[in-house]
């Protein structure tokens, strides 16, 4: 497997040795990772493995059963929730569902990081609001209600809104999951150009290959809670691991289909 | 693998545990939203969430407040007036309807009402907020959810149940009256003159000390089950089963210690007090 070395200053988020358990289930079993700035990781794995878990633990709305997250350097994982206020608004969260408030209207929910952290001017507040969904190729759409948009849309605002406060960061949990081919190209265009116009450091969570290799400046793949396969995109492709080409080449477990034939 | 009787007690205490883990997320819940209600109530942009929560909870719930109270005091009025009439007391209705109302139906029935009205509302809309990971989202955008959400719903039902109670009060004696006095012929001066007697202003303020209470434990409950609520629409829909059903225990069991506390010290103010 082949290492992603870079230099320790480029590091901007650390897990040394995460750990998390629901009840009996062991999510992530002692993990330890490090993204650098600038690049995009992909996070790939089978449904279950913990990579929303993982996600979680980054911003910390997750708190580790034992191990330890850093962002520049400085540990997170224990801090109160208002010290992570600070933390929290260099991070942007693209939620799998998109998690727009369904009471507000579209430009209210893009608009709504930003009132929530500083005092702008009405007309400074429009405009801003409206950059952000002009970068997403939604500007006009203010005024609509969550309920009102199509699903790749919703996702789009969402990341309209992920990126209201300028975040250093942004985490997508499965950007591309149920959007047909066209939408979802869409969604990895801007993943891509929120990483070339705003030098994005982006942890995208997926289990969609085409994504996966059209963003990816390195792959991660996680089983069980543990990284079994961490490379950049090309090494994927020729990898003889096993459980690497299963998942890459979308094959199924023979024990799954052993079940299937009793 | 263990069976009889010490299964089913490693089981009864595994469920006991539950319970009172439970207890203890409602309690650190129930103290954080308290913290959070009094920092957040200074701030202009907690009255501007708090103003639709009010709205919700008190104006929207006024009609069926208004009704129930109506004929919780006619129902007893019904109930009360051959007994009284067989013995020649009828006059003193006024006495024994409107202490009734005005000390536990108005705040229980308020309450009650409230927490089938507001109560599976709220529960349902936070819940949904869970499954959904809106309250995720707020904290990823570093907004407190307990602050933004919980703050102003708990503050409006601690608010506004005594005041609906009040209303609930007032309905409830008119119905009452009208009953006995314009139905089955109670002479009015004598009814109201009794009821004066009867009633202090010391009855009316414990009904409204409960009800702060009232409002205030079904604002928690209901937010409570909303923010642990379990995922998919089952989840959503058992929440709001439970936060009613919890809610009402609750005001019922606290209905019973706060009239043991207040009987304590009306007694210690007044003395004993007849009603009759």
């Amino acid at each position: 497997m082949p290492a992603t070395d870079a230099a320790n200053d480029d590091v901007l988020i650390e897990l040394r040795g995460v750990s998390k358990r629901f009840g009996t289930l062991t999510v992530l079993d002692g993990l330890d990772l490090t993204l650098q700035r600038g690049q995009t990781t992909v996070v790939i794995g089978e449904s279950g493995t913990g990579k929303s878990v993982l996600l979680k633990h980054l911003v910390v709305l997750l708190r580790p059963d034992s191990g330890e997250v850093y962002f520049h350097g400085r540990r997170v994982d224990h801090l109160s929730e208002d010290q992570l206020v600070e933390v929290r608004k260099r991070f942007g969260f693209l939620f799998q569902m998109g998690a727009l408030f369904d009471s507000m209207t579209v430009g209210e929910n893009v608009a709504f990081p930003i009132v929530q952290h500083a005092r702008p001017d009405d007309r400074q507040l429009e405009e801003t609001v409206a950059q952000k969904l002009r970068m997403v190729g939604l500007d006009g759409l203010q005024s609509r209600s969550p309920g009102q948009i199509s699903g790749g849309q919703r996702k789009r605002v969402a990341l309209a809104r992920a990126i209201a406060l300028n975040p250093e960061v942004v985490l997508y949990d499965e950007p591309t999951t149920g959007l047909d081919p066209v939408r979802a190209d869409v969604i990895n265009e801007l993943i891509l150009k929120l990483k070339r116009e705003l030098r994005v450091t982006g942890i995208v969570v997926t289990h969609d290959m085409t994504s996966a290799y059209k963003v990816a400046d390195r792959i991660v793949m996680l089983d069980k809670g543990r990284i079994i396969a961490d490379g950049p995109p090309e090494w994927y492709k020729t990898s003889n691991d096993p459980r690497v080409r299963r998942f890459v080449d979308g094959h199924a477990n023979p024990e799954d289909l052993a079940a299937l034939d009793d | 693998m263990a069976s009889g009787p010490a299964a089913n007690l490693s089981v009864l205490f595994a469920g006991t545990r539950r319970n009172i883990d439970k207890f203890g997320e409602f309690c650190i819940f129930s103290w954080e939203s308290c913290i959070g209600s009094l920092r957040e109530i200074a701030h202009p942009r907690f009255w501007r969430l708090l103003m639709p929560q009010m709205f919700e909870v008190g104006y929207r719930s006024l009609p069926v407040i208004l009704i129930t109270g109506a004929f919780v005091g006619m129902v007893l009025a019904v109930q009360a007036i051959e007994q009284f009439r067989a013995v020649g007391l009828e006059e003193r209705m006024g006495a024994v309807v409107n202490i009734s109302v005005v000390r536990e139906l108005g705040p229980v029935l308020a309450g009650i009402m409230l927490a089938g009205r507001v109560g599976g509302a709220l529960t349902a809309e936070l819940g949904t907020m869970k499954v959904t990971e809106q309250i995720d989202a707020l904290r990823s955008m570093g907004v407190d959810p307990i602050r933004y959400l919980v703050a102003p719903r708990v503050v409006a039902c601690f608010l506004l149940t005594p005041i609906l109670t009040l209303y609930a009060n007032l309905t409830g004696s008119i119905g009452g009256w009208f009953i006995s006095v314009v139905q089955r012929g109670v002479d009015s001066g004598p009814y109201w003159e009794f009821t004066q007697l009867a009633v202090d202003n010391f009855d009316l303020l414990s009904g409204v000390l409960k009800a702060f209470f009232f409002g205030a434990a079904l604002g928690l409950i209901s937010c409570f089950k909303g923010f642990y609520c379990r995922p998919g629409a089952e989840g959503v829909g058992r929440a709001c089963t439970e936060a009613f059903v919890t809610s009402f225990m609750a005001i019922l069991a606290l209905d019973y210690f706060l009239a043991e506390a207040l009987q304590t010290i009306s007694i210690r103010i007044y003395g004993f007090r007849t009603f009759l």
